[in-house]
Protein backbone atom coordinates (compact mmCIF):
# COMPACT_ATOMS: atom_id res chain seq x y z
CA UNK A 1 0.00 0.00 0.00
CA UNK A 2 2.58 2.54 1.05
CA UNK A 3 4.73 1.61 -1.90
CA UNK A 4 2.06 2.88 -4.30
CA UNK A 5 1.91 6.40 -2.92
CA UNK A 6 5.44 7.51 -3.82
CA UNK A 7 4.88 6.09 -7.31
CA UNK A 8 1.70 8.10 -7.81
CA UNK A 9 3.41 11.21 -6.47
CA UNK A 10 6.31 10.90 -8.86
CA UNK A 11 3.95 10.29 -11.78
CA UNK A 12 2.17 13.53 -10.95
CA UNK A 13 5.44 15.37 -10.57
CA UNK A 14 6.52 14.02 -13.89
CA UNK A 15 3.32 15.22 -15.53
CA UNK A 16 3.80 18.64 -13.97
CA UNK A 17 7.30 18.82 -15.32
CA UNK A 18 6.08 17.72 -18.71
CA UNK A 19 3.42 20.39 -18.60
CA UNK A 20 5.97 23.04 -17.89
CA UNK A 21 8.00 21.92 -20.82
CA UNK A 22 5.18 21.46 -23.31
CA UNK A 23 2.89 24.28 -22.20
CA UNK A 24 4.35 27.77 -22.36
CA UNK A 25 1.35 29.00 -20.41
CA UNK A 26 2.11 26.77 -17.45
CA UNK A 27 5.73 27.87 -17.57
CA UNK A 28 4.61 31.48 -17.41
CA UNK A 29 2.33 30.65 -14.51
CA UNK A 30 5.24 29.13 -12.64
CA UNK A 31 7.27 32.26 -13.27
CA UNK A 32 4.48 34.45 -11.93
CA UNK A 33 3.97 32.30 -8.85
CA UNK A 34 7.67 32.50 -8.17
CA UNK A 35 7.56 36.29 -8.18
CA UNK A 36 4.27 36.69 -6.35
CA UNK A 37 3.77 33.70 -4.08
CA UNK A 38 0.58 35.11 -2.54
CA UNK A 39 -1.17 35.58 -5.85
CA UNK A 40 -4.36 33.66 -6.40
CA UNK A 41 -4.70 32.45 -2.84
CA UNK A 42 -7.85 34.43 -2.29
CA UNK A 43 -10.71 33.88 -4.71
CA UNK A 44 -8.73 35.95 -7.18
CA UNK A 45 -11.41 36.41 -9.79
CA UNK A 46 -13.71 38.43 -7.60
CA UNK A 47 -10.95 40.65 -6.23
CA UNK A 48 -9.86 41.64 -9.67
CA UNK A 49 -13.41 42.16 -10.89
CA UNK A 50 -14.39 44.25 -7.92
CA UNK A 51 -11.37 46.49 -8.42
CA UNK A 52 -12.47 46.92 -12.02
CA UNK A 53 -15.95 47.97 -10.96
CA UNK A 54 -14.54 50.59 -8.63
CA UNK A 55 -12.41 52.33 -11.21
CA UNK A 56 -12.51 56.06 -10.77
CA UNK A 57 -12.89 56.09 -6.99
CA UNK A 58 -11.44 59.19 -5.41
CA UNK A 59 -11.56 59.84 -1.71
CA UNK A 60 -13.43 63.05 -1.02
CA UNK A 61 -15.57 63.21 2.06
CA UNK A 62 -17.74 66.29 2.02
CA UNK A 63 -18.59 65.72 5.70
CA UNK A 64 -14.94 65.78 6.74
CA UNK A 65 -14.36 68.79 4.56
CA UNK A 66 -17.22 70.79 6.02
CA UNK A 67 -16.35 69.82 9.61
CA UNK A 68 -12.77 70.87 9.08
CA UNK A 69 -13.87 74.12 7.54
CA UNK A 70 -16.14 74.83 10.50
CA UNK A 71 -13.41 74.04 13.02
CA UNK A 72 -10.82 76.10 11.28
CA UNK A 73 -13.11 79.10 10.81
CA UNK A 74 -10.84 81.88 9.73
CA UNK A 75 -7.72 79.85 9.42
CA UNK A 76 -6.81 78.36 6.11
CA UNK A 77 -7.28 74.68 5.57
CA UNK A 78 -4.00 72.77 5.25
CA UNK A 79 -2.86 73.13 1.72
CA UNK A 80 -2.67 70.15 -0.53
CA UNK A 81 0.52 68.17 -0.44
CA UNK A 82 2.63 68.63 -3.54
CA UNK A 83 1.90 65.03 -4.35
CA UNK A 84 -1.72 65.33 -5.35
CA UNK A 85 -2.46 61.69 -4.72
CA UNK A 86 -2.20 62.22 -0.93
CA UNK A 87 -5.85 62.87 -0.25
CA UNK A 88 -6.37 60.51 2.64
CA UNK A 89 -5.16 60.49 6.22
CA UNK A 90 -4.83 63.75 8.15
CA UNK A 91 -5.07 65.92 5.15
CA UNK A 92 -8.60 67.15 4.56
CA UNK A 93 -9.19 67.26 0.83
CA UNK A 94 -10.93 70.21 -0.66
CA UNK A 95 -12.81 70.06 -3.91
CA UNK A 96 -9.94 71.98 -5.44
CA UNK A 97 -7.38 69.39 -4.37
CA UNK A 98 -8.91 66.60 -6.29
CA UNK A 99 -7.31 66.48 -9.67
CA UNK A 100 -10.21 67.98 -11.53
CA UNK A 101 -9.30 67.56 -15.08
CA UNK A 102 -10.16 70.57 -17.14
CA UNK A 103 -12.38 69.85 -20.12
CA UNK A 104 -10.60 69.68 -23.41
CA UNK A 105 -11.01 73.19 -24.66
CA UNK A 106 -8.32 72.42 -27.14
CA UNK A 107 -9.57 71.02 -30.42
CA UNK A 108 -8.53 67.47 -31.15
CA UNK A 109 -5.36 67.22 -33.21
CA UNK A 110 -7.18 64.97 -35.63
CA UNK A 111 -9.29 67.94 -36.62
CA UNK A 112 -6.31 70.19 -37.14
CA UNK B 1 1.44 61.81 -26.31
CA UNK B 2 -1.24 63.90 -24.65
CA UNK B 3 -3.64 61.51 -22.99
CA UNK B 4 -6.67 63.38 -24.22
CA UNK B 5 -5.66 62.69 -27.82
CA UNK B 6 -5.76 58.92 -27.47
CA UNK B 7 -8.47 57.62 -29.77
CA UNK B 8 -10.94 55.43 -27.91
CA UNK B 9 -13.44 54.48 -30.60
CA UNK B 10 -13.80 54.46 -34.40
CA UNK B 11 -17.00 53.88 -36.36
CA UNK B 12 -18.16 54.22 -39.97
CA UNK B 13 -21.76 55.22 -40.59
CA UNK B 14 -24.14 53.03 -42.59
CA UNK B 15 -23.09 54.41 -45.98
CA UNK B 16 -19.41 54.64 -45.12
CA UNK B 17 -19.30 58.27 -46.15
CA UNK B 18 -18.76 59.40 -42.60
CA UNK B 19 -16.21 58.13 -40.09
CA UNK B 20 -16.45 59.13 -36.46
CA UNK B 21 -13.70 58.93 -33.86
CA UNK B 22 -13.97 59.54 -30.13
CA UNK B 23 -11.07 60.22 -27.82
CA UNK B 24 -10.08 60.21 -24.17
CA UNK B 25 -10.66 63.95 -23.96
CA UNK B 26 -14.36 63.47 -24.67
CA UNK B 27 -14.16 64.88 -28.20
CA UNK B 28 -15.68 63.51 -31.36
CA UNK B 29 -14.13 64.13 -34.77
CA UNK B 30 -16.11 63.20 -37.88
CA UNK B 31 -14.46 62.69 -41.24
CA UNK B 32 -16.28 62.76 -44.55
CA UNK B 33 -15.31 61.01 -47.71
CA UNK B 34 -14.53 63.31 -50.61
CA UNK B 35 -16.85 63.00 -53.56
CA UNK B 36 -15.41 61.94 -56.87
CA UNK B 37 -13.95 65.01 -58.48
CA UNK B 38 -12.71 65.00 -62.08
CA UNK B 39 -10.25 67.81 -61.53
CA UNK B 40 -8.61 66.10 -58.53
CA UNK B 41 -8.71 62.39 -59.32
CA UNK B 42 -6.36 61.46 -56.49
CA UNK B 43 -8.63 62.91 -53.87
CA UNK B 44 -11.38 60.42 -54.53
CA UNK B 45 -12.06 58.49 -51.44
CA UNK B 46 -10.02 60.67 -49.13
CA UNK B 47 -11.49 61.41 -45.77
CA UNK B 48 -11.33 64.97 -44.51
CA UNK B 49 -12.52 66.55 -41.30
CA UNK B 50 -16.21 67.30 -41.46
CA UNK B 51 -17.10 68.24 -37.91
CA UNK B 52 -15.63 68.17 -34.43
CA UNK B 53 -17.28 68.77 -31.09
CA UNK B 54 -16.91 68.18 -27.38
CA UNK B 55 -19.29 65.36 -26.59
CA UNK B 56 -18.65 64.70 -22.90
CA UNK B 57 -17.02 66.64 -20.09
CA UNK B 58 -15.30 65.20 -17.01
CA UNK B 59 -17.62 65.00 -14.03
CA UNK B 60 -17.27 64.27 -10.36
CA UNK B 61 -19.94 62.36 -8.49
CA UNK B 62 -19.57 63.81 -4.98
CA UNK B 63 -22.04 61.37 -3.50
CA UNK B 64 -20.04 58.32 -4.46
CA UNK B 65 -16.60 59.93 -4.63
CA UNK B 66 -16.36 58.79 -8.19
CA UNK B 67 -14.56 60.54 -10.95
CA UNK B 68 -16.41 60.14 -14.23
CA UNK B 69 -14.07 60.18 -17.18
CA UNK B 70 -15.04 62.06 -20.30
CA UNK B 71 -13.48 59.37 -22.47
CA UNK B 72 -15.80 58.29 -25.27
CA UNK B 73 -16.18 54.54 -24.96
CA UNK B 74 -18.36 53.95 -28.00
CA UNK B 75 -19.96 55.77 -30.90
CA UNK B 76 -22.80 54.24 -32.88
CA UNK B 77 -24.46 55.89 -35.86
CA UNK B 78 -28.17 55.87 -36.46
CA UNK B 79 -29.39 55.03 -39.97
CA UNK B 80 -29.89 58.22 -41.90
CA UNK B 81 -33.50 59.32 -42.22
CA UNK B 82 -33.20 62.91 -43.43
CA UNK B 83 -30.52 65.42 -44.34
CA UNK B 84 -29.08 65.40 -40.84
CA UNK B 85 -26.89 62.69 -39.34
CA UNK B 86 -27.42 61.28 -35.88
CA UNK B 87 -25.05 59.38 -33.66
CA UNK B 88 -24.99 58.06 -30.11
CA UNK B 89 -21.85 58.62 -28.10
CA UNK B 90 -21.25 57.38 -24.59
CA UNK B 91 -18.76 57.71 -21.76
CA UNK B 92 -18.82 55.58 -18.60
CA UNK B 93 -22.15 56.91 -17.38
CA UNK B 94 -24.06 59.02 -19.90
CA UNK B 95 -25.21 58.43 -23.46
CA UNK B 96 -25.89 61.36 -25.75
CA UNK B 97 -27.70 61.59 -29.06
CA UNK B 98 -26.02 64.13 -31.33
CA UNK B 99 -27.46 65.70 -34.43
CA UNK B 100 -25.01 66.79 -37.07
CA UNK B 101 -26.51 69.07 -39.67
CA UNK B 102 -25.27 71.25 -42.46
CA UNK B 103 -26.04 74.84 -43.01
CA UNK B 104 -25.12 76.35 -46.35
CA UNK B 105 -27.55 79.23 -46.62
CA UNK B 106 -28.20 82.20 -44.48
CA UNK B 107 -30.96 84.75 -44.53
CA UNK B 108 -30.19 88.35 -45.27
CA UNK B 109 -32.40 91.40 -45.14
CA UNK B 110 -34.11 91.06 -41.83
CA UNK B 111 -36.44 93.83 -40.84
CA UNK B 112 -35.79 94.06 -37.14
CA UNK B 113 -32.03 93.70 -37.09
CA UNK B 114 -29.01 94.92 -39.03
CA UNK B 115 -26.65 92.69 -40.95
CA UNK B 116 -24.33 92.65 -37.95
CA UNK B 117 -27.14 91.59 -35.64
CA UNK B 118 -27.85 94.84 -33.88
CA UNK B 119 -31.51 95.53 -33.34
CA UNK B 120 -32.98 98.25 -35.44
CA UNK B 121 -35.12 100.91 -33.86
CA UNK B 122 -38.64 99.86 -34.86
CA UNK B 123 -39.79 103.43 -35.15
CA UNK B 124 -37.21 104.10 -37.83
CA UNK B 125 -38.35 101.30 -40.05
CA UNK B 126 -40.26 102.78 -42.94
CA UNK B 127 -40.44 99.90 -45.35
CA UNK B 128 -40.80 96.14 -45.11
CA UNK B 129 -38.60 93.76 -46.98
CA UNK B 130 -38.63 90.02 -47.42
CA UNK B 131 -35.40 88.35 -46.26
CA UNK B 132 -33.66 86.40 -48.99
CA UNK B 133 -31.57 83.26 -48.66
CA UNK B 134 -27.98 83.64 -49.73
CA UNK B 135 -25.42 80.87 -50.00
CA UNK B 136 -22.72 80.80 -47.36
CA UNK B 137 -19.68 78.69 -46.58
CA UNK B 138 -20.73 75.29 -45.42
CA UNK B 139 -21.11 75.13 -41.69
CA UNK B 140 -21.53 71.82 -39.93
CA UNK B 141 -23.24 72.04 -36.58
CA UNK B 142 -23.45 69.42 -33.90
CA UNK B 143 -26.07 69.71 -31.22
CA UNK B 144 -27.03 67.32 -28.43
CA UNK B 145 -30.64 66.26 -28.93
CA UNK B 146 -31.06 63.76 -26.10
CA UNK B 147 -29.15 63.03 -22.93
CA UNK B 148 -29.67 59.57 -21.47
CA UNK B 149 -28.28 59.78 -17.97
CA UNK B 150 -28.42 58.18 -14.55
CA UNK B 151 -29.24 54.66 -15.65
CA UNK B 152 -25.93 52.96 -14.99
CA UNK B 153 -24.27 52.28 -11.67
CA UNK B 154 -21.29 50.64 -13.34
CA UNK B 155 -19.23 51.61 -16.35
CA UNK B 156 -20.87 51.52 -19.77
CA UNK B 157 -18.91 49.36 -22.20
CA UNK B 158 -21.34 49.05 -25.14
CA UNK B 159 -24.21 50.68 -26.93
CA UNK B 160 -26.05 49.15 -29.85
CA UNK B 161 -28.84 50.55 -32.02
CA UNK B 162 -31.64 48.10 -32.68
CA UNK B 163 -32.76 47.19 -36.19
CA UNK B 164 -36.14 48.73 -35.39
CA UNK B 165 -34.35 52.12 -35.43
CA UNK B 166 -36.36 53.15 -32.40
CA UNK B 167 -34.62 51.51 -29.49
CA UNK B 168 -31.07 50.88 -28.41
CA UNK B 169 -29.30 49.07 -25.60
CA UNK B 170 -26.56 50.22 -23.26
CA UNK B 171 -24.51 47.72 -21.29
CA UNK B 172 -22.32 48.19 -18.24
CA UNK B 173 -20.31 45.64 -16.26
CA UNK B 174 -23.38 44.06 -14.71
CA UNK B 175 -26.51 45.32 -16.42
CA UNK B 176 -28.02 45.94 -19.81
CA UNK B 177 -30.68 48.61 -20.30
CA UNK B 178 -33.09 49.17 -23.16
CA UNK B 179 -33.92 52.71 -24.23
CA UNK B 180 -36.23 54.38 -26.68
CA UNK B 181 -34.42 57.04 -28.67
CA UNK B 182 -37.14 59.58 -27.96
CA UNK B 183 -37.43 58.98 -24.21
CA UNK B 184 -34.70 60.03 -21.83
CA UNK B 185 -36.36 59.71 -18.46
CA UNK B 186 -37.04 56.02 -18.61
CA UNK B 187 -35.00 52.95 -19.35
CA UNK B 188 -35.81 49.27 -18.98
CA UNK B 189 -33.38 46.87 -17.43
CA UNK B 190 -33.28 43.69 -19.47
CA UNK B 191 -30.23 41.88 -18.10
CA UNK B 192 -28.98 41.98 -14.52
CA UNK B 193 -25.93 39.98 -13.56
CA UNK B 194 -25.37 41.55 -10.18
CA UNK B 195 -25.11 38.84 -7.51
CA UNK B 196 -27.06 39.31 -4.26
CA UNK B 197 -23.75 39.29 -2.44
CA UNK B 198 -21.02 41.24 -4.21
CA UNK B 199 -18.41 39.01 -2.57
CA UNK B 200 -19.61 36.31 -4.93
CA UNK B 201 -18.98 38.35 -8.04
CA UNK B 202 -17.34 36.09 -10.56
CA UNK B 203 -18.35 37.34 -13.97
CA UNK B 204 -18.96 40.69 -15.66
CA UNK B 205 -20.47 41.75 -18.96
CA UNK B 206 -17.82 42.85 -21.43
CA UNK B 207 -19.77 43.70 -24.61
CA UNK B 208 -23.31 43.58 -26.00
CA UNK B 209 -24.94 43.98 -29.39
CA UNK B 210 -28.32 43.77 -31.04
CA UNK B 211 -28.85 41.39 -33.93
CA UNK B 212 -28.63 43.27 -37.25
CA UNK B 213 -32.06 42.10 -38.49
CA UNK B 214 -33.97 40.46 -35.66
CA UNK B 215 -35.01 43.26 -33.36
CA UNK B 216 -35.79 40.86 -30.50
CA UNK B 217 -32.35 39.26 -30.33
CA UNK B 218 -29.26 40.51 -28.54
CA UNK B 219 -26.01 38.94 -27.39
CA UNK B 220 -23.66 39.78 -24.57
CA UNK B 221 -20.21 38.48 -23.80
CA UNK B 222 -18.60 37.91 -20.43
CA UNK B 223 -15.24 37.97 -18.70
CA UNK B 224 -15.43 34.17 -18.47
CA UNK B 225 -15.30 33.77 -22.23
CA UNK B 226 -18.96 32.98 -22.78
CA UNK B 227 -21.65 34.59 -24.93
CA UNK B 228 -25.33 34.58 -24.09
CA UNK B 229 -27.99 35.20 -26.69
CA UNK B 230 -31.27 36.56 -25.39
CA UNK B 231 -34.66 36.83 -27.00
CA UNK B 232 -36.68 39.73 -25.68
CA UNK B 233 -39.90 38.02 -26.64
CA UNK B 234 -39.47 35.29 -24.07
CA UNK B 235 -39.66 37.53 -21.02
CA UNK B 236 -39.26 41.09 -19.90
CA UNK B 237 -36.12 40.31 -17.95
CA UNK B 238 -33.64 38.42 -20.06
CA UNK B 239 -31.65 36.91 -17.23
CA UNK B 240 -32.33 33.48 -18.68
CA UNK B 241 -30.54 33.17 -21.96
CA UNK B 242 -31.92 31.48 -25.02
CA UNK B 243 -28.50 30.32 -26.18
CA UNK B 244 -25.21 29.90 -24.38
CA UNK B 245 -22.01 29.85 -26.40
CA UNK B 246 -18.92 28.46 -24.75
CA UNK B 247 -15.99 26.54 -26.11
CA UNK B 248 -15.20 23.61 -23.86
CA UNK B 249 -11.84 23.91 -22.19
CA UNK B 250 -9.30 21.18 -21.71
CA UNK B 251 -9.06 21.04 -17.91
CA UNK B 252 -5.50 19.81 -18.00
CA UNK B 253 -4.34 22.92 -19.80
CA UNK B 254 -5.89 25.27 -17.29
CA UNK B 255 -3.57 27.83 -15.74
CA UNK B 256 -3.76 31.00 -13.69
CA UNK B 257 -4.07 32.92 -16.94
CA UNK B 258 -6.80 30.81 -18.53
CA UNK B 259 -9.76 32.82 -17.39
CA UNK B 260 -8.09 36.17 -17.96
CA UNK B 261 -7.13 35.42 -21.54
CA UNK B 262 -10.49 33.86 -22.29
CA UNK B 263 -12.30 37.06 -21.33
CA UNK B 264 -14.08 38.31 -24.43
CA UNK B 265 -13.28 41.94 -25.20
CA UNK B 266 -15.62 42.37 -28.18
CA UNK B 267 -18.53 40.61 -29.85
CA UNK B 268 -19.85 41.50 -33.30
CA UNK B 269 -22.59 40.00 -35.42
CA UNK B 270 -21.79 39.40 -39.08
CA UNK B 271 -23.69 41.60 -41.51
CA UNK B 272 -25.66 38.53 -42.58
CA UNK B 273 -26.80 37.92 -39.03
CA UNK B 274 -25.93 34.25 -39.30
CA UNK B 275 -22.59 34.42 -37.51
CA UNK B 276 -20.95 36.31 -34.69
CA UNK B 277 -17.32 36.94 -33.88
CA UNK B 278 -15.70 37.13 -30.45
CA UNK B 279 -12.28 38.52 -29.58
CA UNK B 280 -10.38 37.20 -26.60
CA UNK B 281 -6.80 38.05 -25.71
CA UNK B 282 -5.03 35.76 -28.14
CA UNK B 283 -7.60 34.85 -30.79
CA UNK B 284 -10.68 35.73 -32.78
CA UNK B 285 -13.45 33.14 -33.04
CA UNK B 286 -16.31 32.95 -35.48
CA UNK B 287 -19.48 31.29 -34.20
CA UNK B 288 -22.47 29.98 -36.09
CA UNK B 289 -25.52 31.16 -34.16
CA UNK B 290 -27.01 27.73 -34.69
CA UNK B 291 -24.22 25.97 -32.85
CA UNK B 292 -23.46 26.77 -29.23
CA UNK B 293 -20.96 24.06 -28.49
CA UNK B 294 -17.92 25.54 -30.19
CA UNK B 295 -16.86 28.16 -32.73
CA UNK B 296 -16.72 27.29 -36.41
CA UNK B 297 -13.45 29.16 -36.89
CA UNK B 298 -10.61 30.16 -34.60
CA UNK B 299 -7.92 32.55 -35.81
CA UNK B 300 -4.76 33.13 -33.83
CA UNK B 301 -3.93 36.80 -33.58
CA UNK B 302 -0.62 36.67 -31.73
CA UNK B 303 -0.11 33.20 -30.32
CA UNK B 304 3.55 34.03 -29.70
CA UNK B 305 2.41 36.04 -26.70
CA UNK B 306 1.43 32.88 -24.85
CA UNK B 307 4.98 32.49 -23.64
CA UNK B 308 5.03 36.10 -22.44
CA UNK B 309 1.91 36.02 -20.29
CA UNK B 310 3.82 36.56 -17.07
CA UNK B 311 5.24 39.92 -18.13
CA UNK B 312 2.01 40.86 -19.89
CA UNK B 313 0.24 40.31 -16.60
CA UNK B 314 2.77 42.43 -14.76
CA UNK B 315 2.47 45.36 -17.15
CA UNK B 316 -1.33 44.99 -17.31
CA UNK B 317 -1.31 44.43 -21.06
CA UNK B 318 -3.10 41.13 -20.53
CA UNK B 319 -6.19 43.22 -19.70
CA UNK B 320 -6.13 45.18 -22.96
CA UNK B 321 -9.47 45.14 -24.73
CA UNK B 322 -9.09 44.61 -28.45
CA UNK B 323 -12.02 45.11 -30.80
CA UNK B 324 -12.70 43.24 -34.01
CA UNK B 325 -14.72 43.90 -37.15
CA UNK B 326 -16.16 42.26 -40.26
CA UNK B 327 -15.88 43.54 -43.79
CA UNK B 328 -19.07 44.36 -45.66
CA UNK B 329 -19.47 40.92 -47.25
CA UNK B 330 -18.39 39.02 -44.10
CA UNK B 331 -15.60 37.38 -46.08
CA UNK B 332 -12.86 38.94 -43.97
CA UNK B 333 -12.28 39.96 -40.37
CA UNK B 334 -9.80 42.32 -38.81
CA UNK B 335 -8.42 42.98 -35.36
CA UNK B 336 -5.50 44.82 -33.79
CA UNK B 337 -2.38 43.74 -31.97
CA UNK B 338 0.77 45.33 -30.49
CA UNK B 339 3.60 47.26 -32.11
CA UNK B 340 0.94 49.03 -34.21
CA UNK B 341 0.31 45.75 -36.00
CA UNK B 342 -3.13 44.70 -37.09
CA UNK B 343 -4.28 41.40 -38.53
CA UNK B 344 -6.68 40.61 -41.33
CA UNK B 345 -8.08 37.14 -41.96
CA UNK B 346 -9.59 36.15 -45.29
CA UNK B 347 -12.12 33.51 -44.30
CA UNK B 348 -12.63 32.10 -47.77
CA UNK B 349 -9.05 31.95 -48.94
CA UNK B 350 -7.92 30.94 -45.43
CA UNK B 351 -5.13 33.45 -45.56
CA UNK B 352 -4.11 36.00 -43.02
CA UNK B 353 -1.78 38.96 -43.05
CA UNK B 354 -0.11 41.19 -40.49
CA UNK B 355 0.19 44.85 -41.39
CA UNK B 356 1.61 47.84 -39.59
CA UNK B 357 0.07 51.25 -39.07
CA UNK B 358 2.96 53.61 -38.73
CA UNK B 359 4.35 56.61 -40.53
CA UNK B 360 7.94 55.43 -40.39
CA UNK B 361 7.36 52.20 -42.18
CA UNK B 362 5.01 53.26 -44.91
CA UNK B 363 4.63 56.17 -47.27
CA UNK B 364 1.27 57.60 -48.30
CA UNK B 365 -0.18 55.82 -51.32
CA UNK B 366 2.38 53.03 -51.10
CA UNK B 367 1.19 49.48 -50.57
CA UNK B 368 1.57 48.15 -47.09
CA UNK B 369 4.20 45.50 -46.66
CA UNK B 370 3.20 42.40 -44.71
CA UNK B 371 5.01 42.09 -41.40
CA UNK B 372 6.13 39.01 -39.60
CA UNK B 373 6.95 38.32 -36.00
CA UNK B 374 9.76 35.90 -35.41
CA UNK B 375 9.32 33.50 -32.54
CA UNK B 376 12.20 31.13 -32.95
CA UNK B 377 15.90 31.70 -32.63
CA UNK B 378 16.94 32.89 -36.04
CA UNK B 379 15.45 36.18 -37.02
CA UNK B 380 15.20 36.75 -40.74
CA UNK B 381 15.70 40.16 -42.22
CA UNK B 382 12.50 42.26 -42.00
CA UNK B 383 11.16 40.10 -39.21
CA UNK B 384 10.74 41.50 -35.76
CA UNK B 385 11.35 39.44 -32.66
CA UNK B 386 8.73 39.10 -29.93
CA UNK B 387 10.96 40.83 -27.42
CA UNK B 388 11.28 43.91 -29.63
CA UNK B 389 7.56 44.46 -29.87
CA UNK B 390 6.39 47.75 -28.42
CA UNK B 391 3.51 46.91 -26.11
CA UNK B 392 2.62 50.56 -25.70
CA UNK B 393 1.70 50.77 -29.36
CA UNK B 394 -1.56 48.90 -29.27
CA UNK B 395 -4.26 48.91 -31.90
CA UNK B 396 -7.45 48.40 -29.96
CA UNK B 397 -9.94 50.03 -32.34
CA UNK B 398 -10.44 49.31 -36.02
CA UNK B 399 -13.35 49.76 -38.41
CA UNK B 400 -14.17 48.49 -41.88
CA UNK B 401 -16.19 50.44 -44.43
CA UNK B 402 -19.61 48.75 -44.79
CA UNK B 403 -19.38 48.42 -48.56
CA UNK B 404 -15.84 48.94 -49.81
CA UNK B 405 -12.38 47.82 -48.87
CA UNK B 406 -11.50 50.85 -46.83
CA UNK B 407 -10.35 50.42 -43.25
CA UNK B 408 -9.77 52.81 -40.39
CA UNK B 409 -7.14 51.91 -37.81
CA UNK B 410 -6.57 53.87 -34.61
CA UNK B 411 -2.99 53.71 -33.36
CA UNK B 412 -2.94 55.53 -30.02
CA UNK B 413 -3.44 59.15 -31.07
CA UNK B 414 -3.22 58.65 -34.82
CA UNK B 415 -5.88 57.58 -37.26
CA UNK B 416 -4.86 55.65 -40.36
CA UNK B 417 -7.17 55.07 -43.29
CA UNK B 418 -6.17 52.41 -45.80
CA UNK B 419 -7.84 51.52 -49.07
CA UNK B 420 -7.57 48.89 -51.73
CA UNK B 421 -5.41 50.21 -54.51
CA UNK B 422 -7.49 51.54 -57.39
CA UNK B 423 -5.82 51.88 -60.77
Amino acid sequence: MSAEVPEAASAEEQKEMEDKVTSPEKAEEAKLKARYPHLGQKPGGSDFLRKRLQKGQKYFDSGDYNMAKAKMKNKQLPAAAPDKTEVTGDHIPTPQDLPQRKPSLVTSKLAG
Amino acid sequence: VAEADIISTVEFNYSGDLLATGDKGGRVVIFQREQENKSRPHSRGEYNVYSTFQSHEPEFDYLKSLEIEEKINKIRWLPQQNAAHFLLSTNDKTIKLWKISERDKRAEGYNLKDEDGRLRDPFRITALRVPILKPMDLMVEASPRRIFANAHTYHINSISVNSDHETYLSADDLRINLWHLEITDRSFNIVDMKPANMEELAEVITAAEFHPHQCNVLVYSSSKGTVRLCDMRSSALCDRHSKFFEEPEDPSSRSFFSEIISSISDVKFSHSGRYMMTRDYLSVKVWDLNMESRPVETHQVHEYLRSKLCSLYENDCIFDKFECCWNGSDSAIMTGSYNNFFRMFDRNARRDVTLEASRENSKPRASLKPRKVCTGGKRKKDEISVDSLDFNKKILHTAWHPLENIIAVAATNNLYIFQDKVN
